[in-house]
């Protein structure tokens, strides 16, 4: 069996005297699309920053593909693929100049860019307005461009942190679609994080429901609805954590 | 800027007052020790430098913008090296100055100022004026690594923008300083660069080895801190 794509074991990460992420245990299979679950400040976005190098990983491991993420840094990033929680193409440049630059900051030879430009744009649907402001695209178009500035470098890890977020709901369906007809064409393992249980039961093929910095249920969709029924689920998945601590009771029935 | 050019205007108009009202008056005064040349011609160089500084010191902002919108992220998690970024954002902001420093030149030359046209000295300016924007934008970056908010970097901008200008020779020569403003001078880049500009733009005596050395020396601080100090932001 190869090597999971991405493995945190006894992740911790606080800011300050806030444990962020405590004691996270996870296994994401390679070429499967895994999504977080949980709700706002269960420690999602942290493990993602710790997965991807931009938080250091003070204790536990993460490896990605192989990689220590504390000590193989650069080896790793060349794998990545990353899209943040925000809106954040540049509105001052076109689509094609967007996805470019990426390109360039990739170090994909001259000779080659052109094309990988064009291709990540047709991968997500946007190469009829590559050459239109990115201000005059709309917020699932913006979304689709931030795609693309990910998929230009051919990752074999696309990670999302909340791409639907602020989007309405043909929108949001509109991105999950892209998302996965690039993974069946390429294969890529996607890591994907989510509040949207419709969305993790839809689209995922094994969820992991985070609460106060810990996996607390892990499985597929099917599997976690016969275990806990996802309603139940639901209540821990879209709120946020209480303010009192109870970090070693589970929050929900799982 | 190729898809705003407001910019370039509303920029020139600051330069463009301190020689029409500070420069034609100090003229006219007579006060200020200029080495025999005309004070206006003395002070274009003065006042490139001011305006490209100023550009280059809020430079940060952007960075915390970049931060806040997710831009810095994604370029982080890139494997391209924190230096070469900083590196390609120093010279972005040395673009930046070269095209105000441009606009100031043309002001200058309207207004009588006689500078060189010789292309080898003007290449020299160029080189000046983006080290000089290399090493302020850096230090901007700085930081803005260090306090990584906008109104606390809007804040400490506001308060060593002027200090760094009055404490130079883009308005007066060193000799005219007192004392202690004199020792802040001599380890103000802003000060080598003003005396490069002199000597490139006007033909007066610099010391120009040193003043590029100066300048070289500070932009490689500048990028070297500012990259040290770049992932704090995307935390």
């Amino acid at each position: 069996m190869s090597d999971p794509a991405v493995a945190c074991t006894g992740l911790r990460y606080s800011f300050g005297r806030t444990m962020a992420v405590d004691g996270l245990d996870l296994s994401v299979a390679s070429g499967e699309v895994f999504g977080l679950l949980g709700p706002n400040g269960a420690g999602k976005t942290t493990t993602i920053l710790c997965v991807t190098t931009l938080l250091p990983v003070p204790a536990g491991m993460v490896r990605v593909i192989g990689h220590d993420a504390a000590t193989d840094r650069m080896a790793l990033r060349r794998l990545l693929g990353y899209v943040p929680q925000q809106l954040s193409a540049d509105q001052s440049l076109t689509g094609r100049e967007n996805v470019s630059l990426f390109a360039r900051v990739y170090d994909i030879p001259r000779r080659e860019r052109a094309a990988r430009v064009a291709q990540a744009l047709l991968a997500v649907g946007l190469d009829g307005v590559g050459d239109r402001m990115a201000a005059t695209y709309s917020g699932g178009m913006i979304r689709r461009l931030e795609l693309a500035q990910a998929l230009v470098s051919a990752p074999r890890l696309l990670i999302l942190d909340e791409p639907t977020i602020g989007l309405d709901p043909i929108a949001r369906t509109d991105v999950w679609e892209h998302i996965l007809r690039v993974r069946a064409a390429t294969g890529m393992t996607v890591l994907v994080t989510t509040h949207h249980m419709d969305e993790a039961d839809r689209y995922c093929e094994r969820v992991a429901l985070v609460h106060r910095g810990r996996v607390r249920a892990l499985g597929t969709p099917g599997e976690l609805s016969s275990r806990c029924a996802w309603s139940s689920c639901r209540s821990c998945a879209t709120t946020a954590p209480s303010s009192a601590p109870g970090r070693s009771s589970p929050p929900c029935g799982c | 800027m190729r898809h705003d050019r407001t910019e370039l205007c509303t920029r020139a108009i600051q330069p463009a007052l301190w020689l029409l009202i500070f420069g034609e008056t100090f003229s006219r005064l007579r006060v200020i020790p200029t080495g025999g040349i005309p004070y206006l011609d003395y002070l274009a160089p003065g006042i490139i430098a001011q305006s490209t500084m100023f550009i280059a010191i809020f430079y940060g902002i952007q960075i915390i913008w970049e931060r806040d919108s997710g831009v810095l992220t994604k370029l982080l998690v890139t494997p391209t090296p924190r230096a070469a970024l900083v590196t390609g954002k120093a010279f972005a902001a040395g673009v930046k100055a070269m095209i105000q420093a441009v606009v100031v030149i043309v002001i200058a030359a309207l207004l009588g100022v006689s500078l060189t046209w010789d292309p080898l000295r003007l290449a020299g300016v160029v080189l000046v004026v983006v080290l000089g924007s290399a090493f302020f934008s850096c230090l901007s970056v700085t930081i803005a690594g260090i306090v990584l908010t906008r109104d606390r970097l809007m804040g400490i901008g506001q308060a060593i923008t002027m200090p760094l200008f009055f404490a130079s020779n883009a308005l007066y020569p060193i000799s005219a300083m007192p004392g202690w403003v004199q020792a802040i001078s001599a380890v103000n880049p802003l000060s080598y660069q003003v005396d490069a500009l002199r000597g490139l733009l006007l033909g007066m005596p610099s010391y120009l080895a040193l003043d590029l050395v100066v300048l070289l020396g500070a932009a490689a601080a500048g990028i070297t801190a500012a990259s040290c100090l770049l992932p704090r932001l995307a935390r």
